[in-house]
């Protein structure tokens, strides 16, 4: 085995750091999946009748949908009676002021480096925190209401400010759009919810932190961004799991709504547990995100760093609905060990001049598959599109794979579309070069990983992209075959 | 033999036709099991994977019915359809049937074998009795399932060791659909051995104006060292439907060049497959797709490597005019022990009309890290500059159009090594571009 093998092996072997797991009362639902399951959900969370009946609908679509196969990825079936499908940390009540939430709370989010305790804090970021499946707490509401912002769990929203909930949740993932859609309409617990009010430059980072705790749960969260007309916001997610043999599921859902002039910036760093280092347990992040530049010149960016989950299932995507919109993907996926990716996005255009770019980056190691799956798809009506994709591979160590799927359908003559696409290695030429100007081989490969990877991380806000090149040196310094 | 018939895309008809052509054949083994693949699979569902953007059964339901005996050939001047200056060995195919009266073999039989497939089989041919059914996959495909199945002739080409046959083998596939709808499937066998080299032309004509539907499989084995050249020519202006397989199984350092053209007809589909199973292997395929009207050009490529230190290139080219849709689909595999694999892809494709499509998908599959891959593609329309430019030098419009549209042409035409088939298929795509478009 030659010296960068070891290295690789060194490091593919490195131990999760987020494993550990706190010891919370929750409060849960029984195992299973069923109408009065989701009664005893929207009961609790004390919703509205319309709420309950959009739920029942969705399960009603869920169950005669079938789990899509298509996906370059294998695991065993799951069972969704054996999932329990709503946890959440007991509290007496919700929380009105951080004082107030259960501290052993705040040391969990503490430990992932979030801090909740606001005066403490100086990147300015709101947070949303997400423990298995409800919000605990978010932070700077006040500040952002006084700009007419509202940025609040999705339970709240659902009580405080129902007729915008009304609107938008499922017109841009409508509830049978697909098997794991359906199922997060149904059985979705909380997650975020933000509106930004017409003309309105959001001053701060906004962010969602989601964590799974709990044994046996799956989580559902349902994120929905609304900017109104001339709006901008910056929206961060991150996540993490403790270390567990048995895999856990995550069928989220994401949905961006931009009207007029509105901007979105979207930017996940994901890093589920992955499973250990044979495969073993793992988060299956199936993923829903939907974009949808409904007004002229809006424009929405998705930015992701993949590194986590055993399998992931995402497809964060842009329709292009208003003139000149705009849509921009960038990721970079990471898969070791035996995790599985299958991301990339669709662009729909079909509005006149819109544009879109795409930039994925993957990276695979050990003995997982990786896979760029993406759509451009020109309308009939969308004169003058342009689209832009580039979908580099590198590959290290001869047991992975990776893999392109790009499908690009065009309506119309006047759109431009260029697709490329390469895989191969680190260059050894590369190598060679930074040892001989005194760089270790570890630092050598960490530099071309970055560099590689820098168009990506280029886009996402400083603190992320602190945190994202930390989450890639870990995952990959020096692994190269 | 009974055949149970549950799936809903393969109709009785189509199956008790198939039915009946097995019986003719009792003795042989691999058609039961290609019938046993078809049924299995179905006729392509409206949805799946490699018949997406080719709504191939709905259209053959929509046009063709299926029990009915083809209508006899009527006398022909099988000369028109002839290429021009191409001296060789001519193989003319009528309806499907290997037509002994058209066809005339010019290269000595120490140099190369050429005989009806049909008549190799039934007298035991040892070569292509080793070679038949070998390459094309039935499990994977239903029409090569069906083809498997139901052909009835063909051609069966042998290239002994060592030998170089300089006149091309044309074969002029002719329907005649005067009579009424035709239905043929037909079956191509090219074995060559050991430092051999062999080029084979395949052109595709019909007379008469009724529906008709072929399949043709054409399997080949290049072995080592040798050269294998294969042009397919489809410029059918009758209305054929097709589905055309090609299955290329390639053995250390062979050479293996393809060209495909398709100028009309109303629905073809070519399976392209290579299989790069050895060392040192150098492989190239070609494609152009000039199509207007209502004509459905489909394309589907698969390059499987297998072998290490091999190299393989692809460049197909389309400008879609009317109705027109282009499909392109070009999977390069690269397998985990060929390592140093260098594979490259190209599609680039003009819309002329607003009315055309195009839909395509280069996709990598690789499992191996030490290689060089990439794909590349492009969609888009004529620079307008440059067709201002060529006006202000006093070019009229249409002409700098044709002028521009032959030079993305010519790329792929500057590849024929065949010098009167180059000069041929020029006047045929330079006219084309002049006329029609």
């Amino acid at each position: 085995m030659s010296k960068d093998n070891q290295v690789l092996e060194e490091l593919t072997s490195k131990e999760y750091e987020h494993g550990w797991t706190i010891d919370i009362e929750t409060d849960s639902a029984p195992k299973g999946l069923n109408e009065s399951i989701i009664r005893f959900i929207s009961t609790k969370k004390n919703e509205p009748e319309w709420l309950l009946e959009w739920r029942l609908s969705a399960f009603r679509q869920w169950t005669k949908m079938k789990e899509p196969k298509w996906p370059n990825v294998t695991y065993p079936p799951i069972d969704y009676q054996d999932l329990i499908y709503y946890s959440a940390p007991k509290q007496k009540a919700k929380a009105k002021n951080l004082e107030d939430v259960d501290p052993e709370l705040i040391k969990t989010f503490e430990k992932l480096g979030i801090s909740l305790t606001e005066q403490k804090r100086l990147t300015g970021i709101a947070v949303d925190a997400v423990i298995d499946s409800v919000s605990v707490a978010t932070t700077y509401k006040e500040t952002l209401a006084e700009l007419g912002i509202i940025f609040c769990s999705f339970s709240e929203a659902v009580q405080e400010h129902p007729e915008l909930v009304k609107k938008y949740m499922g017109s841009v993932v409508p509830v049978n759009d697909n098997y794991f859609a359906a199922l997060n309409s149904a059985v979705f617990t909380d997650g975020s919810f933000c509106y930004i009010p017409k003309g309105v430059r959001c001053p701060m980072e906004l962010s969602t932190y989601f964590r799974i705790n709990a044994a046996n749960t799956g989580q559902f969260e349902r994120t929905l961004i609304v900017a109104d007309e001339g709006a901008y916001v910056s929206y961060l997610e991150g996540c993490t799991a403790p270390m567990r043999d048995e895999n856990q599921l995550h069928a989220a859902v994401v949905e961006i709504y931009a009207m007029k002039d509105a901007q979105v910036k979207y930017s996940t760093v994901q890093n589920w547990y992955p499973g250990d280092k044979n495969g073993k347990g793992g988060i299956y992040n199936f993923v829903t995100k939907r974009g949808l530049c409904f007004g002229d010149s809006s424009k929405i960016s998705w930015t992701q760093v993949e590194t986590g989950s055993a399998i992931t299932w995402k497809y964060p995507s842009c329709i292009l609905k208003g003139d000149n919109s705009m849509g921009e993907f960038y990721s970079v996926a990471v898969t070791n060990n035996y995790q599985q990716a299958d991301t990339g996005t669709k662009m729909i255009h079909i509005g006149k001049n819109t544009k879109s770019r795409i930039v994925s980056k993957g990276i695979s190691a050990g003995h997982s598959q990786n896979s760029y799956r993406g759509q451009v798809h020109i309308m009939k009506r969308a004169e003058n599109a342009r689209n832009f994709s580039q979908c580099d591979s590198l590959l290290m160590g001869d047991k992975c794979g990776a893999h392109t799927f790009p499908y690009i359908d065009v309506e119309n003559n006047t759109a431009r579309i260029e697709h490329e696409a390469t895989t191969s290695k680190i260059g050894e030429d590369q190598i060679f070069y930074c040892l001989q100007r005194g760089i270790d081989e570890e630092s050598a490969v960490a530099l071309i990983v970055n560099g590689y990877a820098k168009e990506v991380l280029n886009q996402l806000p400083m603190e992320f992209a602190v945190e994202a090149q930390k989450l890639l040196a870990l995952t990959l310094e020096g692994s190269v075959g | 033999m009974n055949v149970a018939v549950n799936e809903k895309n393969t109709t009785p008809e189509m199956v008790s036709q198939i039915q009946k052509s097995i019986t003719q054949y009792p003795a042989q083994a691999y058609r039961k099991e290609a019938l046993e693949a078809f049924q299995k699979l179905g006729l392509p569902e409206n949805k799946s994977e490699e018949y997406k953007n080719t709504p191939i059964t709905r259209l053959l339901q929509k046009n063709f019915v299926f029990d009915q005996p083809n209508a006899a050939a009527q006398k022909l001047d099988v000369k028109d359809f002839f290429i021009p200056g191409v001296e060789g060995n001519v193989i003319v195919v009528i309806n499907g049937v290997f037509s002994e009266e058209h066809s005339v073999i010019v290269s000595p039989s120490s140099e190369i074998t050429i005989t009806n497939l049909g008549t190799a089989i039934a007298g035991q041919h040892p070569v292509a009795i080793a070679h038949l059914a070998k390459y094309a996959d039935t499990a994977a495909d239903a029409f090569t399932a069906w083809n498997t199945a139901t052909w009835q002739s063909g051609v069966f080409i042998h290239v002994p060791k060592g030998k170089v046959v300089e006149k091309p083998i044309v074969i002029y596939h002719i329907h005649d659909t005067r009579g009424g709808q035709v239905i043929t499937a037909s079956r191509n066998l090219i074995v060559t051995e050991l430092n051999s080299e062999v080029t084979i032309v395949e052109k595709f004509d019909s007379v008469g104006s009724g529906n008709h539907f072929s399949t043709l499989v054409t399997e080949v084995e290049v072995a080592e060292n040798a050269g294998f050249n294969h042009y397919t020519i489809q410029n059918d202006a009758g209305n054929r439907y097709q589905v055309v397989t090609t299955n290329i199984h390639q053995e250390r350092s062979s050479r293996v060049n393809t060209y495909t053209f398709t100028l009309s007809g109303k629905l073809v589909r070519n399976n392209l497959q290579l299989s790069i199973d050895g060392e040192g292997i150098e492989s190239h395929m070609f494609g152009l797709y000039l199509v207007t009207g209502d004509t459905l050009a489909d394309n589907h490529t698969v390059v499987d490597h297998r072998k290490a230190n091999s190299f393989s290139n692809e460049l197909y080219k389309g400008i879609m005019d009317g109705n027109s849709r282009g499909v392109f689909n070009g999977k390069i595999y690269v397998r985990p022990q060929a390592q140093k694999t260098n594979a490259f892809q190209a599609n680039r494709n003009i819309l002329m009309s607003d009315k055309a499509t195009v839909n395509t998908k280069p996709q990598l599959e690789i499992w191996a890290d030490d290689v060089k891959c990439s794909h590349g593609c492009t969609t888009g329309q004529l620079d307008e500059e440059a067709l201002f430019y060529l006006q202000t030098r006093g070019i009229a419009k249409e002409t700098a159009r044709a002028m521009m549209l032959y030079a993305f042409a010519a790329e792929i035409l500057e590849n024929v090594k065949h010098a009167e088939l180059k000069a041929y298929l020029d006047q045929l795509v330079s006219e084309r571009l002049h006329k029609n478009f």
